[in-house]
Order: C-alpha cells, then structure tokens, then sequence
C-alpha cells in the first residue's frame, strides 16, 4: 500500500494543508510512482487515505495528463505536439520516435522500455522541438538526437533519468 | 539598462539567498515591514499600475485592495501553472531568480494579512522547480520566512503545490479548486476570490512575473516604475519569442517597444530564419487574434493592439514565415483548447469538440463549402457564452485567420 511504502512522505504532504483532500494530487504522484500506474489499487489506496469516494478520486486522475490510467513503459516520451514545436518538426519527431521504436503513438514497446505520447505544451518553446522524459526535458532536438536519446535510456544510461525522475525532485521537496 | 525581472543574467548566483541579499535582495520586504503599514504597500503598488503579466493585466494594486481588512485566514497564492502556447518566461524565473518571486509574495501576504503562501507550480516543472524548493529552504533558514519575519511581528509560511498537466488549472479559480483536490474546473463568479478563495477565504491569486516586479517598487517607488513603459502600460515585460525566429528565448523589454522591433531587431529575434518572409504572428500564444505585418509597428502593451483587433496578453510571441499553412496553424490551436477544456460549461465543451472535427475534415481533403461559414458560426455561437475565458479564447485562431486569410480556407474546400 502507498501509506507503507511513502509514511513521512504522506505526513509531511498533509502538513501543507488545512484540508486533506488538497492532497489528492501529490498522494496520487507516490501512487504512480508505487504501482507504475493508477489502476484500482492506487484509487483505492488513495481514496482510503484522503476519505474520498474511488469515483472522486477515479474522475480528478482522469482529468490530468500526467496520470496514466494504462501501464506504462519504463521511459515516457512525452513529445510536445503544439504550434511552437510543430512549427520546428516536432510532428516528424512524433512519426520518427514511433517508426524507430516499432510503436504507434501512445503505445508501448513489447520489452516494456517505451511509451511514446503527444502532450500539450510545456512551457519550453524556445528550445523547440522537445520532448520530456520522466518529467525531464530534453530539448533542441532532432532526429539524430532522438535516436542517440533512446540508445542512452535502452541502456539505462541516461545522465540520470530513473524511472519517476521528477516524483524523485517532488520528494526531495518533501524533507524540510 | 540592467535587468529588473532577470536579473540573474547580470548577476550569477542570484538564485541563493546570500548573493540575492547582497544585491538588494529582501531590502524591498525590509522595508516595507519597517516603514509602511499594510494599507501603504497596497497604495504604493496601485500607484505604480502593476498589471497582471499572466495575461488578464487587471492592476495588482486594486486586487489587493479587494481583500477585506477583518482579521481571519487570508490567502496568497502564486500562479505558476504557465501553460499557453508560447510562453516560457515563468518558469525561467523560478529556475534562475526564485527569491525575487518569494519575496514579491511576502510583500503581498504582509500587505493583505496573510500569513501563508502557495505556489502552484504545473507538474512538469517539478524538476525546474528545485532550484525554487531550495530558495524557500535558504528563506526559512535566514528568517525571510516563518515565524516574525526579520525581526518583524509578520509571519508567514510558504507552501508548494504541484499540479498534473492541466492548462485550465491557470485559470485562477480553476487553479483553487485544483489546489482544493477536487476538478480543474472554473467556478462560477462572484463570489470572487477576494472575498471567497482558497478554503472560501479571501485571496490574491497573482502571476509569477507580476509578483517579480513588487519588490523593486517597493524599493524604489511607483514613480520609478511609472517611468518605465508607457503611460498605460508601466514597467518591464518579459517577451517570449518562438517559432519561426533566429533568435528564440525570452527578453525584458520596456513595455512600448514595437512588435517590429522584437522579431527584427538584432538585439532580439534577430529576423526570420532560411530567408524567408514573415507571414504572421500570434501575440499572446493562442489565446489573442492573430496579426499580420500591417500591425507590427504597434506598440507592445496593454493598449498597443486594441486598435489591431487583438491582445498583449502574455507577450508570447509566435512567429511564422510565408511557408505556413494558417489553416493548419488554427487546427493546432483548436485542438490545444479542445484537449483542454475541462468539459464544465456547454459552449466551450461542444464548441471545441466540433471545431476540432471541422479543422480535421478540412485538413484531411474532404472540407466541404459550408465549412467555413459552419466553423464562423460554431465561433460565434462561443463568444460570451462561456463561463471562463478558455472557450473564447479558442474562437481567437478561428475567427482571425479567416479574416485575414480566407483564401486558405477556400483552397481546402474539395466539393
């Protein structure tokens, strides 16, 4: 369960606020983050901590991108797909990332190393295209650079980039 | 002139608290503590004509003053949801000059009474975001924050909030409901947020950027700032420059500089790329009309493009050269707002949704004669009826690129 796993993570998320259903977003984070994705034990295992109805918190994690309701592969490509980028090829980048991973655009690979999404934009358009990964950005990218990108993370070497890269920088957040 | 806004291009370190305090920083805070009453600092911030830099431009000072004198909870919440196409000058601030946002809403919560602070940050910047988390430790840990702030009676506390990829979420009542966990959705006003906000307390929600610019007036005073800018529009604006430009990225630029100016002038956008001609330009993201080289010796600011049919909005520019399908451009658009309409109101729901359908029908060979009075249509039927701003917003693309480029449109008609 979330709360074995994340217990001072989860206090010092309720501290924050007068209310604790103000911690439904952040509480759904760890969820990810222990169960890869938000299937029916995370709704549960949230819904329990914050005395909520599974709809209720069923409904606010469909409403974000940035939970994925389906597994996911171990890196997500999340290429921004808006004017500013598509203006600087990033519907090629889209084609390019699927045709080398073998994937349609929000699908996985077989060995489970890669999803590849669209996404709406992520406040980066001067490095136009660009993409995150885990919540990493990468940007001014080109194929070549895309293609030297995924040969990094199959190998796992990737100057950093975990799997839950960002949640990791939410959780530092955490100890005060 | 040097940097007000970004100042850490001038100044490296600024984003610790010891080099940010060497160079003035915390002094506007001080001094606003030692030698103005709350009802003061309000005045001083309404006299400089502060403007909103999310993009509404409604005067900081005058928000302020909404907020109810009663003791009780009060709340300050800072807007660092930055989501519209195009714009990128937020998250460059939090990542390399957090205290200067900090302290801007210290001054804030001082001037209203409140003693806590969020800030809601969209979840992709939880990784820009540590240079921030790290500045408020740096804060706490030399009394900017916490209990009797520099010797003061003042206390305040500041939280983060990240969100999950929403654009809805910076519409400001969106964006407390968001932080309230429960939906994204817009509520219906009034009550406004300065009277019932966060928690149902009373609330300033402000722009990262409008919050950066309360500390050096403070220092040095509304007439300082009134001097910067144009009669209207004072002080500095953070442009962000995008698609088809030399020179991308963001700039601080008196407010009454020409559009002109930014996308040719060497200083800044430096011309467009391969040699190509300028076709259009999308001032605000996709949220303003969209203009052609006949307005672009309008001046950026509040007033500016009024005459021009479109909006300063966020100052995010988006360039495009002679080689872009405008149809195509609108359909990008549309589809950002139709994927982000949070499905509340009627109008903004099905308006986006049959847009998108129309958008892609034309783009796909099979547009049809009616299309283009049909998508006029659906736009107007839009304009007003929305209960938050996203709905009109999505007409903007729609009904401006029609006007200025019908052909285009005709030229997708197959029947």
């Amino acid at each position: 369960m979330v709360i074995d796993r994340y217990p001072a993570e989860i206090e010092a998320i309720f501290a924050k606020y007068p209310d604790k259903r103000s911690a439904v977003l952040p509480v759904l984070y760890l969820a990810q983050e222990n169960y890869g994705h938000i299937n029916q034990e995370a709704i549960s295992d949230v819904a329990g901590l914050l005395d909520l109805d599974p709809t209720q918190v069923l409904s606010i994690a469909g409403f974000y991108t940035l939970f994925h309701e389906e597994p996911v592969g171990k890196y997500v490509l999340e290429i921004c797909s808006d004017l500013p980028c598509a203006l600087r090829g990033a519907d090629e980048l889209v084609e390019s990332a699927c045709r080398k991973l073998g994937i349609e655009k929000d699908g996985t690979t077989e060995d489970g190393m890669f999803t590849v999404k669209t996404v709406m934009c992520l406040a980066a358009c001067d490095k136009a295209p660009m993409l995150q990964v885990n919540l990493r950005y990468e940007e001014n990218l080109d194929e070549q650079k895309l293609d030297a990108l995924i040969e990094r993370l199959r190998k796992d070497d990737a100057d950093g980039i975990a799997p839950n890269y960002g949640v990791e920088a939410f959780k530092e957040s955490l100890k005060r | 002139m040097s940097l007000i806004l970004l100042r850490h291009r001038d100044i490296k370190g600024i984003h610790q608290f010891d080099v940010y305090s060497a160079n003035g920083g915390y002094d506007g805070l001080k001094k606003a503590l030692r030698e103005h009453a709350p009802g003061e600092v309000i005045d001083i911030v309404r006299k400089s004509n502060i403007r909103g830099r999310g993009g509404a431009g409604f005067p900081a000072g005058v928000k302020w003053g909404f907020i109810p004198k009663a003791d009780g909870p009060k709340y300050v919440v800072v807007n660092a949801d930055e989501s519209e196409a195009g714009t990128f000058k937020d998250r460059e601030l939090i990542e390399f000059n957090p205290h200067q946002v900090i302290e801007g809403a210290l001054i804030c919560a001082y001037a209203i009474g409140a003693q806590a602070c969020f800030i809601y940050f969209r979840g992709e910047f939880m990784h820009a975001a540590r240079t921030f988390e790290s500045a408020l430790r740096e804060a706490y840990a030399n009394n900017a924050l916490g209990s009797n702030i520099f010797g003061s009676d003042f206390t305040c506390d500041f939280y983060t909030h990240y969100g999950a990829g929403a654009y809805i979420c910076g519409e400001e009542t969106a964006l407390l409901e968001s932080l309230e966990g429960k939906l994204g959705q817009p509520r219906i006003r009034p009550p406004f947020p300065a009277l019932e906000g966060l928690y149902g307390k009373p609330t300033v929600i402000n722009n990262v950027e409008t919050l950066a610019n309360v500390p050096p007036v403070i220092i040095n005073g509304p007439d300082w700032y009134l001097d910067i800018g144009t009669e209207k529009s004072s002080g500095p604006k953070i442009v962000c420059l995008s698609g088809h430009i030399n020179n991308p990225g963001n700039f601080e630029v008196p407010m009454g500089i020409t559009y002109r100016e930014l996308i040719f002038g060497e200083r800044y956008g430096n011309g467009i790329p391969n040699g190509m001609k300028f076709k259009a330009l999308l001032p605000s993201g996709g949220s303003a009309p969209i203009i052609v080289e006949a307005s672009l010796d309008a001046h950026l600011s509040y007033e500016g493009l009024m005459e021009h049919g479109s909006l300063l909005g966020s100052a995010s520019l988006i360039v495009m050269d002679e080689s872009v399908d405008m149809v195509w451009a609108a359909m990008k658009l549309v589809h950002f707002f139709n994927h982000e309409s949070c499905g509340k109101c009627t109008p903004c729901r099905e308006g986006t949704f049959w847009l998108d359908r129309i958008y892609r029908r034309l783009l796909s060979g099979k547009g049809r004669e009616s299309d283009v009075k049909l998508l006029e249509s659906v736009a107007k039927q839009m304009i007003g009826e929305t209960l938050c701003a996203l709905g009109e917003f999505a007409t903007s693309p729609v009904l401006s690129t029609l006007k200025h480029f019908p052909e285009e449109y005709y030229d997708k008609i197959s029947d």
